[in-house]
């Protein structure tokens, strides 16, 4: 095929959301109101014959407007695998979500030709009670695929998953393993023209990604086209010929995946965490006590982190009333929120200072080496007060990037999130 | 190569598909497996199963017999247990607040799927009416209980029972879609909708017939304002589905009238109309809001 065919054109896709007004404050006067005048609109607006029908909700210019999407254009062709890159908020997420048609865009128009399955996440429409291979067929045809396809595919599902002895088994009695497992393998043996994937490959242990990693392979060289967001810039790299990179909701730049992602690595990430805010980032629901606010992270080294190298960070708290025995903690954890690394100020008998006077205080940790592999992690932050009293706790505040260091193996750049220490070894 | 040229879908703001009810039609086999779901999740790991669906009309009909027949007085209509007269309403009543009640919750339920992946929206809300006349057609057997008690048989007019079935569906899926969408937005309607069943119960001729309803208006308020006020009062499209569930189940018992049914009927699909209608405007925004 010398000359392939545009599968996908976008045009000008702008997305508008307005903040704050998200239904549950307006209640049911509004909604009483709006309901019942309706009709009367609809008679005005028929009569005035204007070509601006916001429908329900009035059109105001508010301060809250906040465009998600503005002008993006791109095409793809037939076959192509394309990787969306960019920070968290750059848009990608709305961007899948139009093309998918989950939600509308505000401006600007989509061509798609052909047959679209979208993989915003895996296991979609899971039901607790219902047992493997009841789930197979929901799953399944929520996908899009018909019930002749499912039943062809059924065994190939069930192997690919692992789960043969527990297919009449309610799934809410399956380790998390195996209902992630499961639901990989419904969502891997679609077989649409245009496959939009979200970040599903963040899922399950590291040999079961491995194999999903092997399937989208499969599905990318079987020529079908695909449009693939991810975090891990080693599976982008992997899967993906061309790039479009995304920033504050616009196309920054399109182009062929490794130039793009070596740039993005290089200067995407820079400052952007450099410092993070904790005040107005809601708490969970188990954080009660007053006495002590987290104020704010700053990286007083260079961001993105680095394997293998020394890292240091600045966390500023407020002491409201006084506490005894304050401690404070970081902790690196995998997108999916599993803990794989922490650092407390006191795990060695080091001492708990009691903090009276209200004022802003502020804790230096410090690491050596920072022993995380080339992946993306979620930063907790965490001041206890004692061995157990937790004062305040902001699990995920921003995601990280960690990026091969200077001495960091190429056998571990590509995939491997966790721990990686070197060792003192003597050979023989 | 060999397939057919795929179609090229084109998505523009305000324009939520052309071919709506060809793709709602596309749909229908995820729509048969949600419905499916929810029959089946219904009565999961409960003790007494689908016997629930028994227990609750059955117990209804017992109190208002007590409460309106023997405490209260009313008659039942000449040669009819006055149990089967409430039966004959109870079933559709039961289904139209079930539907409305599972209806409403269903957009907000599902909100995982809503918010991951596209599909006509409208066939959640209708797979939670699948779930209620499932359940409607298992408390029909206590119809056929109460009849061989009481040795009462139907006549020939039991066989626009079916079409009677569907105007109940139809009288419930415009006011659940309207519903359903307000909900989406305004949990408020999470709050009214017990109130509207618990209501609705009483405004609907469920624990007497619309005869007497009919015949202590015009007693109350002479001939001219009681028949107004019956019209009006027959403008309920659940009024017109159970006046003719009982003239198809009651026999020669139960007077059935014409205008009222009609005036019923019409409100039913002008309601339906509107249902769709302002489901299909909300509908696009679903995922941004829910």
């Amino acid at each position: 095929m010398s000359h392939p065919q545009t599968i996908i054109r976008v045009e000008n896709l702008s997305k508008l959301y307005v903040l704050g007004k998200s239904g549950g404050s307006e209640g049911f006067r509004h909604a009483f109101q709006d309901f019942v005048t309706a009709p009367f609109r609809w008679v005005k607006n028929l009569s005035a014959k204007s070509g601006n029908r916001a429908g329900g909700a009035p059109e105001k210019k508010s301060a809250t407007d906040f465009w998600a999407l503005k002008n993006v254009s791109f095409e793809i062709k037939q076959g192509e695998v394309v990787g969306v890159i960019g920070r968290n908020g750059a848009g990608k997420s709305t961007l899948l979500k139009i093309l998918s048609r989950i939600t509308e865009q505000t401006e600007g128009r989509v061509q798609i030709t052909g047959r679209v399955a979208s993989l915003l996440e895996v296991g979609t429409g899971f039901h607790p009670e219902l047992t493997g291979r009841e789930n197979i067929f929901l799953n399944g045809s929520i996908l899009g695929m018909s019930r002749q396809e499912i039943r062809e595919k059924f065994d190939e599902i069930v192997a690919f998953a692992e789960v043969e002895k527990f297919l009449d088994t309610p799934v809410k009695r399956y380790s998390s393993g195996m209902y992630v497992r499961l639901a990989f393998a419904v969502a891997a043996h679609l077989e649409p023209e245009i496959l939009i994937v979200d970040e599903v490959l963040a899922v399950g242990d590291a040999q079961f990604q491995k194999k999903c990693l092997g399937k989208m392979q499969e599905v990318a060289k079987g020529g079908r086209t695909v449009l693939f967001v991810s975090h891990n810039m080693g599976t982008v790299t992997s899967l993906c010929t061309r790039a479009i990179w995304m920033a504050s909701g616009k196309v920054h730049r399109t182009g062929p995946v490794r130039e793009l992602v070596n740039d993005y690595l290089s200067k995407g990430t820079a400052s952007d965490y450099q410092t993070v805010d904790l005040k107005d980032i809601p708490r969970p629901s188990y954080v009660h006590d007053n006495r002590l606010r987290l104020e704010s992270i700053e990286w007083l080294n260079e961001t993105p982190l680095k394997h293998g190298e020394p890292a240091e960070v600045l966390v500023r708290f407020t002491i409201n009333s006084p506490v005894e025995g304050v401690s404070v903690g970081i902790g690196f954890s995998t997108i999916e929120g599993t803990r794989l690394l922490s650092y407390d100020t006191d795990f060695q008998g080091d001492p708990r200072p009691d903090l009276a006077q209200p004022k802003t205080y502020s804790v230096k940790i410090a690491i050596d080496s920072l022993p995380l592999g080339p992946a993306i992690y979620a930063l907790d932050v965490g001041c206890r007060s004692g061995d157990t009293h937790a004062l305040d706790y902001l699990p995920s505040v921003v995601q990280m990037e960690v990026i091969p260091g200077p001495k960091t193996p190429g056998c571990i750049v590509r995939q491997d999130a966790g721990v990686r220490f070197t060792c003192r070894c003597t050979w023989d | 190569m060999s397939r057919n040229p795929p179609q090229t879908l084109t998505l523009e703001p305000g324009r939520t598909a052309k071919n709506y009810w060809r793709d709602l039609y596309h749909y229908r086999e995820l729509f048969l497996i949600l419905a499916w779901r929810d029959v089946i999740v219904r009565y999961k790991q409960t003790a007494a199963g689908a016997a629930w669906a028994l227990i609750q009309p059955l117990m209804s009909i017992i109190i208002m017999t007590v409460i309106f027949h023997l405490l209260a007085g009313v008659p039942a209509p000449n040669g009819t247990p006055y149990a089967i007269m409430v039966c004959a309403a109870m079933l559709p009543w039961q289904f139209f607040s079930n539907a409305l009640s599972l209806a409403s919750q269903s957009v907000v339920g599902n909100a995982n799927l809503i918010s991951k992946i596209y599909f006509p929206r409208m066939i959640v809300p209708a797979s939670s009416i699948v779930v209620s006349l499932v359940d409607f057609l298992v408390a029909c057997s206590i119809l056929i209980g109460l009849m061989l008690y009481y040795q009462y048989w139907p006549t020939w007019r039991i066989i626009v029972l079916p079409p009677l079935i569907l105007l109940a569906v139809v009288a419930a899926l415009g006011p659940g879609l309207i519903i359903t969408a307000l909900t989406v937005r305004y949990r408020d309607f999470r709050m009214i909708i017990p109130f509207i069943v618990q209501f609705g119960m009483y405004v609907c001729p469920v624990g007497m017939s619309s005869d007497f309803i009919h015949d202590k208006l015009i007693e109350k308020l002479g001939i001219g304002l009681g028949t107004k006020f019956f019209m009006i009062y027959s403008l309920n499209p659940m009024v017109g589905v159970i006046d003719g569930f009982r003239w198809a189940i009651l026999g020669n018992s139960s007077v059935f009238y014409w205008p009222g049914f009609a005036a019923s009927v019409g409100l039913t699909f002008v309601l339906l109309f509107i249902g769709i209608h302002y489901f299909r405007k909300t509908e696009r925004a679903f995922a941004d809001v829910i």
